[in-house]
């Protein structure tokens, strides 16, 4: 089955939830649709199962107009934020449920039931109510019921957000796994790029109501078209240096001059914003090429099992994301190596000019961008 | 242990134990003071041990009484608690008729008791009551004052008018607590709208409906104002609850002793049924695990 949104516009009151969205799904495809909370994500999700009617566009599935098809009739499974699961039955029964309506035969549901239940790790839970189970076992069920159904169209609205660090990992792996076994087109909804590039497949980058790009997701990831796809697609926020690009050479910041080589040289003079992560930001030196930065420590976080300094230079914050924890003094000053390899150039309309992977400057595999409808 | 004699925590216990001791246990006891003595003045009292409850328990009007009493909660408990639900399904979810249905719906519980009784009486009098003469004029005898059935046909209507908005209430804000998400997924599911509100509208309002149950249970088991406004407990003795027969004999006939051991009864019987519905309600849903 292929799923093909045709220039949507959801408008609720005088809000638009979303902007002329078009987008293809294919048939055992893996989608990710990424952006901030309410960017638009559930809006979306609800339209393609069938849930919401858009107020302008359609819906097709393999070429058959389905926008006023109601979702009882569609072949869809859906997860919830929150654990979703009939509270007075089992957790057998829960996922026996969409089967049971369906009216298939005893035999069959138990032995269906019992599988998903298998895959899910919850086989020696079936006969617990909901309320009798940790959230992350809540959840399992919830995505056990989802996936028994098989249905041709898996919509997944940030999973994993309610469940803590180590259970949200810990799924996140076996999703995948369970994902890449599927027919359905699996389209998942999340606001952390970390979980989006585990998940893999094609991202739908969207933020206010509109899409800002699509394509595969590592594709978006190191090419993210605009500086606010990059601000989406980026935990830390990505870091920003001003700079000037010249005839012969680009200036950063305070004085420091590289060489126009490699991707640069198709810079056009001008003012630009380089956008480098916080994971390619070094306090020691690590090549040659790598410039060096001198500045203060003003604020050193501890997150997991990684540290992230915050400095100020040239005006704008910085974040340094090392692995490990280590402890900084606040005010201590601290050399950062930037290599300008890793930087992507952002002109003045905050469109992507130049980056490492890609090809030229106007770029063939940089995504679409604003006004584009998505098509592939 | 070996610090017991630092632990001034204690007393900060003293000062709730005060209050109950002032507000409930002193009281209580006064009642229990007596039902195990005959008093007929200030020093003359003698220890007649559980004779008042004896005569109590083999008086047969208190029989009647509590028959008509259970008769009463339980006509109550069947018709308001699934009207309620019903009007909170039907109440709208958003917009300006939240508020207006809220409203509307609150007025009866904000009307004094008495008041209500009087309202009744006046609305169903045969003369010039708007409902008596009403019926009368369509050639049907209707007056509470003569009719016992007529009398329990108007304090039924009464005491559902009066109450059943707060079953409403309290339901509809148990229907507001479920998340939207559990709907979408019913209507993935392709659940009907009874299996809808059988698995997820109905076991999430199972808090909500035991404490309805609880406090509908508890109050008309204990009705007074109303009833004693609107029939005074007649015609005859047919609408003579419980609480009635008992002001009775403590006020009327100042039979303080058979009256105390009256109260006790009353008490420990509302104590029990209230348990025993609390504890059925608690495992209802676990009933279904194995069905």
């Amino acid at each position: 089955m292929g799923l093909r949104l045709q220039n949507i516009d959801k408008i609720v009151g005088r809000e638009t939830h979303l902007k002329n969205i078009s987008l293809e799904f294919e048939p055992g495809s893996r989608n990710i649709i990424l952006g901030r909370t309410l960017a638009g994500k559930t809006s979306l999700l609800r339209i393609m199962a069938g849930l919401d009617r858009p107020t302008i566009g359609k819906l097709h599935i393999d070429d058959r107009d389905v926008t006023g098809i109601s979702v009882r009739k569609r072949s869809i499974a859906m997860v919830y934020q929150q654990f979703i699961n009939y509270p007075s039955l089992t957790v057998y029964k829960n996922i026996a449920s969409p089967l049971k309506i369906a009216g298939l035969k005893r035999t069959e549901i138990d032995q269906r039931v019992r599988k998903t239940a298998a895959i899910l790790h919850i086989d020696d839970l079936l006969d617990r109510l909901p309320t009798e189970l940790s959230g992350g076992q809540q959840q399992r069920t919830a995505i056990a019921r989802a996936l028994v159904k098989e249905a041709d169209l898996l919509l997944l609205d940030e999973p994993l957000v309610n469940l803590d660090f180590k259970l949200r990992e810990e799924l996140r792996i076996e999703l995948q796994e369970i994902f890449s076994r599927r027919k359905a087109i699996v389209v998942y909804t999340t606001t952390e790029p970390a979980e989006a590039l585990m998940i893999g497949g094609n991202i739908v980058v969207i933020d206010e109501g509109r899409i800002l790009q699509t394509g595969p997701t590592s594709d978006v990831y190191q090419n993210p078209a605009t500086i606010k796809v990059a601000d989406v697609f980026s935990d830390p926020p990505m870091n920003y240096l001003k700079g000037v690009v010249t005839a012969d050479a680009m200036r950063l910041g305070h004085g420091i001059d590289i060489p126009l080589y490699g991707h640069w040289s198709s810079l056009k003079v001008g003012q630009y914003q380089f956008g480098i992560r916080a994971n390619h930001l070094f306090l020691t030196r690590t090549s040659e090429a790598e410039v060096k930065i001198r500045t203060t420590i003003e604020l050193s976080e501890i997150n997991g099992s990684e540290t992230f300094i915050h400095v100020n230079y040239d005006n704008s914050m910085l974040v340094i994301q090392q692995n490990g924890v280590h402890a900084y003094r606040i005010g201590d000053p601290i050399t950062l190596f930037v290599n300008p390899h890793y930087l992507m150039a952002y002109n003045e309309d905050g469109l992507l000019a130049a980056s490492p992977s890609m090809k030229t400057a106007t770029g063939t595999n940089v995504g679409n961008v604003g006004d584009n409808h998505g098509e592939h | 242990m070996d610090k017991w004699e630092d632990n001034k925590a204690w007393f900060l216990v003293l000062p709730v134990f005060v209050i109950v001791a002032f507000s409930a246990i002193i009281p209580l006891m006064t009642v229990v003071n007596y039902s195990l003595q005959d008093i007929w003045g200030p020093g003359q009292r003698v220890f007649v041990g559980a004779e008042w409850f004896k005569e109590t328990l083999s008086d047969h009007r208190l029989h009647d009484a509590l028959w008509r009493q259970f008769l009463f909660s339980g006509m109550v408990l069947l018709i308001e608690i699934p009207l309620g639900i019903m009007i909170a399904l039907a109440m709208p979810k958003r917009g300006w008729g939240v508020s207006a249905s809220l409203v509307t719906l609150a007025l009866p519980l904000l009307i004094p008791w008495n008041v209500i009784g009087t309202i009744w009486i006046i609305f169903t009098r045969p003369d010039i009551g708007l409902f008596g003469a009403a019926i009368n004029g369509l050639n049907i005898t209707f007056d509470h004052t003569s009719s016992p059935l007529d009398a329990w046909i108007t304090l039924m209507f009464m005491e559902v008018w009066h109450w059943t908005p707060l079953v409403a209430l309290l339901a509809y804000s148990g229907l507001r607590a479920i998340p939207e998400a559990y709907f979408q997924a019913a209507k993935i599911d392709g659940a009907s709208a009874w299996a809808t509100f059988r698995y997820i509208q109905l076991p999430k309002m199972r808090g909500v409906l035991t404490i309805a149950i609880l406090l509908r249970f508890m109050d008309s088991f204990l009705i007074y104002a109303e009833p004693f406004v609107l029939t005074g407990g007649g015609p005859g003795n047919s609408t003579t609850f419980l609480s009635i027969y008992l002001v009775k004999i403590a006020v009327g006939q100042f039979d303080l002793g058979p009256a105390a051991a009256f109260s006790l009864i009353y008490f420990v019987i509302i104590l029990l049924f209230s348990w025993l519905f609390y504890q059925a309600l608690q495992n209802v849903g676990k009933g279904e695990k194995n069905g």
